[in-house]
């Protein structure tokens, strides 16, 4: 089967996907991981100390990546939505979106890297 | 010039799948996509199958997917595609033969809309007057060719064929902001039902592939707010909410 080429409007819904069915599988590995503080605290600190690892720390960036793109893909249309007349514009508003998180990426990256580099 | 068109072939009577072949034809640098598909039925393979009528982007018969986007064939000029070129029928669509695709339950569905006016009082004794606003609110809906690029252009449809589809809400649109129309109550039912406007996602794809260049998602966010403004009133639906602006003076 080809791939139908969307514009993008269809790209940014697949990414909603993505990062929506992401974030919530996360959710559930983060419920179970706490609830292992049942067994006692051992568990809990040993399971805990593994975010510590770098390779976890990078995967926090996707985290708060995904995030932060299905929270400002959501804003953006919930807006058209509301306001109907602004589908004229949905692509510079996609490329507002684009802009404003790359702006939050950005520092957000550097603070969360930043214990790494030490 | 010489082009180099590959074409999605299916004759469920021979064939297990469809397949794709390519052929080199001659062509002039004004041919339309419609024009080679002739050259090819005509010259070098006369099974295949594709519709068409008018030749001139009026008819609606031959939306088909070129290049990996729904488009009509005889307003697509060769010489602006990517070579090879690719042809596909619509998605979503039982594929009869070829290029051509079952639209049974497409016109079901524009006809579950109830795509005419309906009215509940006396006809008057001359025409339904409209002042030229409220002729504006749904010129874009009228230019609707029930092509269905729009519809087959729309994942919320690959992913689920029961949908309403773009096309059939656009028709509703051309008579739920008609200022004469009093159907919104009898139309609200399909409209309004979980295969209704709810599974419209926002994605533009249809606005993209309309051959008319209507306003697609707009349209279906109009229809979705009216339905909104209905439930929202506290007694019963605004039978005329889409009047707004006023009768004209006569
Ligand atoms: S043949 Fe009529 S629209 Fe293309």
């Amino acid at each position: 089967m080809s791939r139908y080429r969307g514009g993008i409007g269809q790209w940014s819904w697949i990414l909603h996907r993505v990062t929506g069915v992401g974030v919530l599988v996360f959710l559930c590995l983060h419920i179970l991981d706490t609830a292992l503080v049942v067994l006692g605290p051992d568990h809990y600190n040993a399971v805990i100390q593994l975010y510590r690892h770098p390779v976890f720390r990078v995967m926090e960036i996707g985290l708060f990546a995904s995030v932060l793109f299905h929270a400002l893909n959501g804003l953006r249309i919930t807006i058209l939505d509301v306001w109907v007349g602004l589908m004229r514009f949905h692509k510079p508003l996609f490329q507002l979106e684009m802009i404003l998180f790359a702006v939050a990426m950005v520092p957000v990256t550097w603070i969360m890297l930043r214990p790494l580099l030490r | 010039m010489e082009i180099r068109i590959k074409i999605q072939r299916f004759d469920p009577e021979r064939d297990e799948a469809p397949h794709w072949r390519q052929y080199q034809v001659g062509a002039q640098p004004m041919d339309r996509v419609l024009d080679v598909l002739h050259t090819v039925r005509w010259q070098h393979d006369g099974g295949l199958a594709f519709r068409r009528s008018c030749g001139h982007g009026i008819c609606g018969s031959d939306a088909m997917e070129i290049n990996g986007r729904n488009r009509l064939a005889c307003k697509e000029l060769v010489k602006s595609l990517r070579q090879p070129i690719t042809v596909a029928p619509m998605r979503g669509f039982r594929v009869v033969k070829d290029l051509m695709v079952d639209m049974t339950a497409f016109f079901e569905k524009y006809r579950a809309v109830r795509p005419y006016l309906m009215t509940d009082d006396a006809p008057p004794e001359k025409e339904r007057l409209q002042s030229p606003e409220q002729r504006e609110r749904y010129d874009d809906t009228t230019k609707c060719i029930l092509c269905g690029a729009c519809t087959t252009a729309c994942p919320s449809f690959w992913a689920n064929g029961k949908f309403l589809g773009p096309a059939a809400i656009v028709q509703a649109h051309r008579f739920l902001m008609d200022s004469r129309d009093q159907g919104a109550e009898q139309r609200a039912g399909v409209l309004n039902d979980a295969s209704g406007v709810w599974r419209c996602r926002t994605i533009f794809n249809c606005t993209d592939a309309c051959p008319r260049g209507i306003q697609v998602t707009k349209a279906i966010g109009d229809v979705k707010k009216l339905l909104v403004a209905r439930s929202a009133s506290p007694d019963g639906p605004p039978a005329r909410a889409q009047r707004a602006g006023g009768p004209p003076s006569a």
